[in-house]
């Protein structure tokens, strides 16, 4: 299933206005997209569009530049987003695990979204709370020391 | 019979003439009190730290006393031996003074510190100026300003030894030198704060915990080199960080200390945060400028360097987050000072992220030259569950293993190398008898084969092909020749990358495939992973320890595992789908997923 | 600002600091780092301010810090008193910071059994 983005008039009006500041900025380009990405959650096509006539790049640049990052997607992500670490110290603690786990509970492999939209799978870079390992994040908020149960536990706690 | 108190007493050089006496002491009240067969009095080798000596460390509880003298023996004796009241009023006080130290373990975590970089995190409220200010903030900045010229900066910083954190350990004097050379309208100082290496946090820490200290030390380098502006690239990941950064250079600003005619100076600095978008290449200072101007961020051909055509095509001075908290402290207590800590070729401190299977997890600052063998047993605790160690990873993606021969080298830039390692940005993962040396070789390639940019062939391409014959082996498809090839892709990777990134990325394989031969060939002519770990290559089996307490049989989600209570339980390999649960459970650790070869020499190594 | 003015900052955040010319004064400090939070530092800040609004004390003061570097053993809560004093609490709880709020802010009596170097291997 394809989740709709969600672009509306004042959407586009809040980035045109984050434009505007960026534009004083020399190399414009990166903050536009951030904001574009926290806006709309994704940068679609239709966006980069936007940002080409504004910032005068052309669209083929924005695009190879939007799927160079990681952190830029051109498709929505789901309403959670659980991203386990895949650092080392995660690693070396057993994070393959809880990937799996979540893996096996929603169906889903990494970067896929649920058919009902609701749940997001990354595997995310080395988020720096290596003391705590193994830990993932659901929707920015950390959850240290994880265990496959736990995962569990959680999962479930977002699915009602 | 065990005894049930031991009385250690320093036997140091130092000491020798007073711990004789002491002993006789602690021995003569034993007798009287007739424990012979509970306490014991010895005397051991030297504690360190003779200054404060002679010292008596008491178990259980690793109780520390320093500064003693025979007549204290007999409180004591009377009231620690006797009635288990440590006598508060003789214990060990640190330098560091956080706190009364009374147990040893704490003490060898602070005390064996140096706190220059992390002088202000965890003390200090990083959302507060006047909190730095208090701490003797901006004092360095504003003594340059108001009484040295750019010319006396640099030679300072030359003659501190500082070379650069991030992991080359370039001289930091010396690029800033160069950035001053280039004759330009404009110039930039770059902090590169895009701390990429997995199990690497301590840039975060000091951007949690003393974002000023970055923003001082960057407009330092302003006037040293002549720039008036500045960039912070900083992760994505961090929004912590990032928020703390604004609200610090806000407060900057709204004071002077950052902005237009900074102490009447006549000099101008601002400066500007730039969020990273999780490319870890990034972290190359080529890559990280491109990202910043608004490009794909690949790494760009060096010369020219960045001192002479950088961001925006003008000078421009990259340095990393830690490099630059060091600036400060040089200029407040002087370059002398700070060549006085380290070593030779290596001054000053570093800090390390210690992770993975390790007692205490943390950061830690230490002088350089410490021995690893400190760092990890003596400041980080050692292994947990009585393991066995088996290698220290340091240097992240880019550096490799080192093994417990090693472990009395002292840490420094080229000590590091000439190991086969790198210091990098200071992650140090430790690893244990249960981590599988290829599959942590293959994780890492793992890492690197998704991170690279893709603009180089070698790096683009022959990391994948080295990826793809460490999946076959360790799946258990592959033969000995595998491991000559990618020795050799390894050396043409190395040698014919355009970045660092691609340079550096078959160190883990070669590191691993030097010290850990043994591992590579369990896997490939005995289909066998020798920690238990890869997947396809392991059996799970309980052990005779099992005590029948029926945990596992009822958790296993397969119901392969059978038994009656009390007795020894058995899996049904057949039905196993290896999913670890009762591994995880089994409270004696009865269920090992090591052939039973391995077993029996790990066995005989504890 | 001018060098005098920095000065004349840098004395009074000094003085605030370290507590000069306050008795019985306090400062709690506690880890608030990316670990930190993740291991529940939110809630022990909230109930230290709790607790000093709920009794309504001059010259104690509850501090964000940043990471001090014993990751394994955070939420971690330092005390630094007026006389120097340095007591550092770790893996605390909302129901222990009312405990060392009650027994070591308030009466002086330090909480041996939640010390770091106590609970540390």
């Amino acid at each position: 299933m394809e989740t709709k983005v969600d672009i509306t008039n004042e959407k586009i009006d809040l980035l045109y206005a984050e434009m505007e500041k960026h534009k004083q900025k020399s190399g414009p380009l990166m903050p536009t997209l951030h904001s574009a990405q926290r806006i709309f959650g994704c940068i679609p096509i239709e966006i980069q569009k936007i940002i080409s006539k504004e910032l005068d790049i052309s669209v083929a640049r924005i695009n190879g530049v939007v799927t160079f990052y990681g952190h830029f997607s051109v498709v929505p992500k789901g309403k959670n987003i659980i991203s386990v670490c895949l650092g080392t110290a995660c690693y070396v603690k057993g994070s393959g695990g809880i990937l799996d786990t979540v893996s096996h509970e929603l169906k889903i492999s990494v970067g896929e979204t649920t058919d009902d939209g609701l749940f997001t799978l990354e595997g995310t870079r080395c988020i720096g709370a290596c003391g705590l390992a193994p830990v993932f994040m659901i929707n920015g908020e950390v959850y240290g020391n994880a265990s496959v149960q736990m995962v569990k536990d959680i999962i479930a706690k977002y699915k009602t | 019979m065990l005894d049930r108190m031991h009385i250690l007493i320093c036997g140091g050089p130092d000491c020798k003439d007073k711990s004789i006496p002491i002993r006789d002491a602690f021995k003569a009240n034993i007798k009287k009190h007739h424990l012979e067969n509970e306490v014991s009095a010895v005397i051991t080798g030297c504690f360190g730290l003779c200054a404060l000596g002679p010292h008596i460390l008491i178990y259980p509880g690793e109780i520390l006393y320093s500064g003693v003298s025979e007549e204290n023996i007999q409180e004591i004796f009377e009231e620690h031996v006797m009635k288990n009241n440590p006598v508060e009023r003789l214990l060990y006080r640190g330098k560091f003074d956080r706190m009364k130290l009374k147990n040893r373990s704490e003490l060898t975590f602070f005390a064996q510190q140096e706190r220059i970089v992390l002088r202000n995190c965890g003390t200090i409220n990083p959302l507060d100026i006047n909190e730095y200010i208090g701490r003797d903030g901006y004092m360095a900045l504003a003594k340059v300003l108001t009484e040295m010229t750019p010319e006396e900066v640099i030679s300072e910083v030359k003659k501190s030894g500082l070379r650069g954190r991030g992991g080359g350990g370039f001289p930091t004097g010396l690029k800033w030198e160069f950035a001053k050379k280039s004759i330009s309208d404009e110039k930039y100082v770059v902090c590169n704060a895009d701390e990429g290496d997995p199990g690497a946090f301590m840039d975060r820490a000091v951007l949690e915990g003393d974002p000023h200290t970055v923003l001082e030390a960057m407009a330092i380098c302003g006037y040293a080199i002549g720039s008036h502006t500045g960039y912070i690239y900083i992760r994505a990941e961090y929004p912590v960080a990032v928020e703390r950064l604004e609200i610090a250079i806000g407060q900057a600003k709204k004071l002077g200390l950052l902005g237009k005619n900074i102490f009447e100076s006549g000099f101008d600095f601002d400066i500007e945060i730039r969020l990273g978008a999780g490319a870890f290449v990034c972290g190359e200072e080529t890559a990280l400028m491109a990202s910043i101007e608004g490009e794909r961020g690949m790494p760009r051909k060096k010369p020219p360097f960045p001192a002479v055509k950088g961001l925006f095509g003008k000078p421009t001075n990259v340095n990393n987050v830690e490099t630059f908290a060091n600036i400060p402290p040089i200029f407040l207590k002087g370059a002398d000072w700070f060549k006085s800590i380290g070593t030779e070729k290596s001054s000053g401190t570093k800090v390390f992220a210690l992770g993975g299977k390790i007692a205490n997890t943390g950061l830690l600052e230490v002088p350089m030259g410490t021995t690893l063998r400190e760092v990890i047993f003596d400041i980080g605790g050692g292994i947990p569950n009585n393991k066995k160690f088996k290698a220290v990873q340091t240097g992240g993606p880019s550096g490799g293993c080192i093994t417990e021969e090693m472990l009395d080298t002292p840490i420094d830039f080229d000590n590091l190398i000439a190991l086969g390692s790198m210091m990098g940005s200071g992650g140090m993962i430790v690893m244990d008898e249960d981590t599988c040396m290829v599959d942590v070789a293959r994780f890492y390639l793992e890492f690197t084969v998704d991170e690279s940019c893709g603009k180089c062939t070698p790096c683009r391409e022959g990391t994948k092909r080295m990826l793809d014959i460490l999946n076959r082996i360790c799946q258990g498809r592959g033969n000995l020749d595998d491991l000559n090839i990618l020795e050799r892709l390894a050396r043409i990777i190395k040698n014919s990358s355009l970045c660092g990134l691609g340079q550096t990325a078959p160190n883990p394989v070669l590191s691993t495939l030097k010290y850990f031969k043994d591992e590579y060939i369990a896997h490939v002519t005995d289909k066998v992973c020798p920690a238990g770990v890869c997947s396809k290559l392991t059996k799970y089996v309980i052990l005779d320890n099992c005590i029948g307490c029926t945990k596992c049989a009822k958790n296993c989600p397969v119901g392969a595992i059978t038994g009656n209570v009390k007795e020894k339980h058995k899996i049904n390999s057949k039905l196993c789908t290896k999913c670890g649960v009762c591994k995880s459970i089994c409270p004696v650790e009865a269920i090992s997923t090591k052939p039973e070869k391995w077993r029996a020499i790990y066995a005989k190594a504890n | 600002m001018t060098l005098n003015e920095l000065n004349a900052l840098r004395k009074k955040a000094r003085d605030h600091i370290y507590m000069v010319g306050l008795k019985r004064a306090a400062r709690i400090q506690i880890g608030y780092g990316t670990c930190g939070i993740a291991a529940g530092a939110k809630p022990v800040y909230n109930a230290f301010i709790k607790k000093i609004e709920e009794y309504n004390i001059p010259n104690v003061t509850v501090v964000k810090v940043g990471c001090m570097g014993e990751c394994a053993f955070e939420p971690i809560v330092e005390i630094v008193e007026s006389d120097g004093t340095k007591t550092i609490y770790c893996s605390v709880n909302e129901r222990m910071s009312s405990e060392i709020f009650e027994e070591h802010v308030l009466k002086g009596q330090r909480l041996d059994k939640y010390l770091l170097s106590k609970t540390k291997r």
